[in-house]
This record gives C-alpha cells, structure tokens and sequence, in this order.
C-alpha cells in the first residue's frame, strides 16, 4: 500500500501462542494497517483470535511473534493513548456512574496531574459525554441500578473520556438483545463522527459491521489469519433504514460467504 | 412461591364469570388496590416485629432464666438469677465500670494494631502470589498456636499488666483480617483489572482503584469477627496475668466465691461484644453497601413466607 501517510496502527506479522511451544496457536501472522481517523471492524466466526488481536493490540498480552507500532511507538505494555471497552461493561460495582466514567482521568496522565484543580471542566466533559449516549440525569446512580444496554453505554463514555486517539471495542454490544445493539450503533456512529477517533472494533455480527465500519476485515477460523478485507462505500450517517437497502445487504451476504468459507477451511483443518 | 402471586388479576375459583359491560374492571381494580395495601401492610408488620424480636428474646431468655433459678431453687453459687446479677452489678458499678473502660480501651488498641498490620499484609498477601505462598505456612502455623499458651510468655517480657493484654487482642483478631483481605484482593475479576490494565495503570494504582474498594466487604466481614475475639484475646490475658480488667475482676470475684459479680462481669463483656459488633455493621453498611444491595431490597419488598 502507499499510503503518503504512516498508518497509525501497524499490526505486523503478529501471531499469538498460548501454554508454550506445544501449546495453541491462535492468531498467525496477522497483518494490518489502520489510519488515522479510521474506523475498522474484524469480524470472524468464535474462536478466530479476534479477542487475541484486541489483547494484543492494546498491549494487556505481549505477542509471541511480530510487531505492534500504534503512533509510531511499539506496544510491548499497555498504552495510554488507548480506551478500551469490553464485551462486558466491567463497570466498577463501588462507584457510581459519573466516578466510572471519570476512573481513566485518575490513571492517565497528563489528566490525572490536572484532574484536582480542573475537577469541574471534566466532570462537565464527563456530563457532556453520558448525555451523548442518553445517560444523562443517571450520573449519580449505581451500575446494578441500571440496564445491562445503560451499563454498557456508560463503559463507552469511559473509554472515551481520556481523548483517546485509539479506542479498541471487543464486542462491546455483543451481550444486548438487537434493539439496544442497534440504538448503540447510531449512538456509536454519532460520537465517532463528533470525536473523530481510531477505531478497532470487534464483532460477529455482519449488519453491525457494515453499518459501522470504514473497512471490514475478515478473518480465519484459529489460527487467525486476515482472510479478506472490505472497503464499506457508503456514505455517513447512516441510519438503520440504510442496512434494509439492497447493497447494505448484499455486502452483507458477501462478508457471509466469506465467513462460512472461513469456517468451512477450519473445519477442514481441524479434521486433518 | 406460589406461580401467580403477584400477578395483577388474581383469579379466584369462587368468582363468578364476568358479564359484558358491567362494572367489574373498576371493582377488580379496587380489589387490586386492597390486596397491594394488605401487602404492605404485611411487610410493615413484619418489619417492626424483626426490630422487636431480638429484645423479645431477649427478654424472655432472661425471664426463663429467673424463673427456673427460683422454681429449681437453685443455689446462687451455682448459677445466680439476673435479679442476683443486677444486684451485684448495681452494688458493684464503679469497679465494674472502670475495669469494663479499661478492658474496651485495651481490646481497641489490640483490634486497632490488628487492623493496620492485617490490612497491610493482607493487601501484600493478596497482590502477589509468591508472597501468599512464603507467607501462608508460617501464617497458619502461628494462628494454631492456642493464645493462652503465648500470655504467659508475653507476661515474661513485658510484666503484668495491659500490654500482654494488648498484644493477645491483637494476636488472635489479626489473623481473620489479613485472610480476608487476602482473598478480596486475590479474586478481583481479571476483567476489571484489565480495565485499569490497559489504561497503562501502575501496579499500586490497580490495588488503590480495583483491589482495596473490592476487598472492604470481605474486610468488614472480617471486622466483625475480629472484634468479638479481640475481647475474647484481652480477657484470657488479664485472667492470666494483669491486675486490672473485667477479665481480672471476674478472677479475683471467683476467688471470693462471688458468682453473681463473674455473671455481672460476663453479662458486661456480651454487651460491649455486641455494640462493638453493632459499630462495625453500622461502618460496614455505610461503606459497603454496593456489596448487599439485593438483601436490602428483598428486606423491603419480600412478602410474608416469601
């Protein structure tokens, strides 16, 4: 690729091994590129390493073989410029919602130093934030006291908070029934086009990548490796009624083919 | 639970069908009203009998208590009526309080020692595995050692007196609170730690956010333990060896062939046991009370045989 800008991701010939040399290998030789501003989505079918990638990427594992460069500065331990959301909310069960929101600006700096004197701009920040995803007025509540779809739009707002240029989401949607799924993906859309980040996003859910993605990657059943890679043309925003329309779905069907296919191979070869 | 309690239109056999266009969808609905407020009023009842029940008992264990004395006939030496008890303490109140002052402030400097040291090396225990396994053995080595056997070398060392006394409440409280930090700090779900983990957070700052707040429920479990034995720690040691204490007057009252005064004694050490406890629940559910949430709202809305 000549790209006339460096990628701000380079994910370069990564594989991930656990339990040692005879232990299984679950991502191989993956390779990819992100820019600046970009938002891309992997999808697989379970077990394809698509988590492992995310681990990788944000640095929480170290990689058995290549390399990880986000911003030009290799990951070989987490990295603050990252904000992370998970499958589950993870929400700390002791603080209330704004106090979650506002946990990275107690740990990363230069936040963290400013976070004493410059308490009300970020609360506010904070505020401005839970109101984008429809939260606001929920600020001094519990996460047990909220829905499972609330708990996970709260845990988007704190990996946003810090102003991170990457935001990594390991199917931060993938335990909420389709209704809430699809209010999310608007709400997502909606802070990506206002905050412009990076963004990596994990899922097997083909409507959400598609709807979502700048660029779908698709990868193998385990070992993982990038089987085939989507460029998404449609304009921004886009709503729901988009993902009915005949070329939202045929892309749709296309990544489908390319996910059995993929699945159809790992079957293949965990026969022989 | 039977299936439909609760259910918004209650059914009943007895209930003749319902006409068309008669007015049974505002009476159903008063009849629903009726049966929520009887609910409620159900709760409430048993709300106040779960704040009276304890002096009930209470009371009665007492009265019981008075009245097989009197009809046995039993000798006071043996076992004292509470009205023989309450005599005694009343005669009795001035060396019955201070001594009662001086065993509270010992056993709180030993639970107070017990809780700095046991947090301490409970959240070190907890926070790395190979100090949990060096530590361990040792730990419980030196927790099988029955503390009456350490008071009199301890009386060796510092003489009669509170700090044999001190140190024996701290001894036996300790234990309980480093094994429960230990554990709440141990099995933070590695989620959350990966929350802090891949913000690029220090090492202390996971335990500060993530471990420490996740461990305080079991450390206030542990309070509640550790309070109730340190009593039991600083009174083994002044019947040993001090001349000061509940535990000593009780000593030289037995001697004396005074068993209304030991009871009024025990009765004494039960009573600060028990606020002490009640002091630590009272911190607990301030601070904790994320950790029990689903028991304080099924107190306010279970039903009676729920």
């Amino acid at each position: 690729m000549a790209t006339k800008e460096r990628p701000f991701v380079e994910i370069d010939g990564v594989s991930m091994q656990y339990g040692g040399v005879e232990g299984t290998l679950a991502l191989r030789d993956a390779t990819l590129n992100v820019a600046r501003g970009e938002f891309v989505v992997v999808v697989g079918p379970s077990g394809c390493g698509k988590s492992t990638l995310m681990k990788l990427v944000s640095g929480l594992w170290p990689s058995s073989a290549g390399s990880v460069i986000v911003g030009g500065q290799e990951v070989d331990r987490p990295l603050s410029v990252v904000g992370m959301a998970f499958q589950n909310p993870t929400l700390l069960p002791w603080r209330n919602i704004l106090s979650n929101v506002m946990l990275p600006l107690e740990v990363v700096e230069p936040h963290r130093r400013r976070l004493r004197r410059e308490r009300a701009a970020y609360e506010d920040k904070a505020h401005r934030l839970l109101a984008m995803v429809g939260l606001a007025g929920f600020e001094k509540r519990f996460p047990y006291q909220l829905s499972g779809g609330m708990q996970q739009r709260a845990s988007l707002c704190r990996a946003l908070v810090h102003d991170p240029e990457l935001l990594m989401l390991d199917e931060p949607f993938g335990a909420l029934d389709i209704f809430t799924r699809e209010d999310l993906w608007a709400q997502l859309q909606e802070v990506c086009l206002t905050l412009k980040p990076t963004v990596i996003l994990v899922t097997h859910d083909l409507r959400e990548a598609v709807f979502l993605a700048d660029r779908v990657l698709v990868m193998s059943s385990r070992p993982g490796r990038i089987l085939a890679e989507r460029t998404v043309p449609f304009d921004r925003p886009r709503s729901l009624d988009d993902t009915y329309k005949q070329d939202f779905q045929d892309l749709v069907h296309e990544l489908r083919d390319h996910i059995n296919a993929a699945r159809k191979g790992g079957e293949i070869a965990d026969a022989a | 639970m039977p299936p439909d309690q609760g259910s918004p239109t209650p059914r009943r056999g007895s209930d003749p069908a319902p006409r068309p266009g008669d007015d049974s969808a505002p009476r159903r609905g008063e009849a629903n009203a009726r049966r929520v407020e009887a609910l409620a009023a159900a709760a409430r009842r048993r709300r106040r009998l779960q704040t009276l029940l304890p002096w009930i008992i209470i009371a009665a264990t007492f009265l019981l208590w008075e009245v097989l004395v009197r009809g046995l006939q039993i000798d006071a030496f043996i076992l004292p009526a509470p009205s023989a008890i309450a005599a005694s303490m009343i005669q009795w109140w001035e060396p019955l309080l201070s001594n009662a002052w001086q065993t509270l402030m010992t056993t709180l400097v030993g639970f107070g020692l017990a809780i700095v040291f046991g947090l301490a090396l409970g959240v070190a225990i907890g926070s790395s595995t190979l100090l949990y396994h060096g530590l361990y053995p040792l730990l419980i080595g030196f927790n099988s050692v029955p503390k009456v056997a350490v008071v009199p070398i301890l009386v060796i060392w510092f003489g009669i007196g509170t700090v044999p006394a001190i140190i024996t409440a701290f001894l036996i409280s300790f234990f309980p609170i480093v094994v429960n930090v230990a554990t709440g700090i141990a099995t933070v779900e590695p989620e959350l730690r990966d929350v802090l983990r891949a913000l690029g957070a220090r090492p202390v700052d996971i335990i500060r956010k993530v471990g420490l707040p996740r461990a305080m429920p079991y450390f206030f479990a542990s309070l509640k333990i550790a309070i109730t034995v340190a009593f039991v720690g600083s009174i083994l040691a002044e019947t040993v060896g001090s001349n000061s204490g509940i535990g000593q007057l009780m000593l030289s009252a037995s001697s004396r062939f005074d068993v209304p005064l030991v009871f009024a004694g025990l009765m004494v050490t039960a009573v600060m046991g028990v606020v002490m406890y009640a002091v630590a629940v009272a911190i607990e559910e301030r601070t904790t009370g994320w950790a029990t949430r689903g028991q304080a709202e099924q107190n306010v809305t279970s039903l009676p045989g729920g």
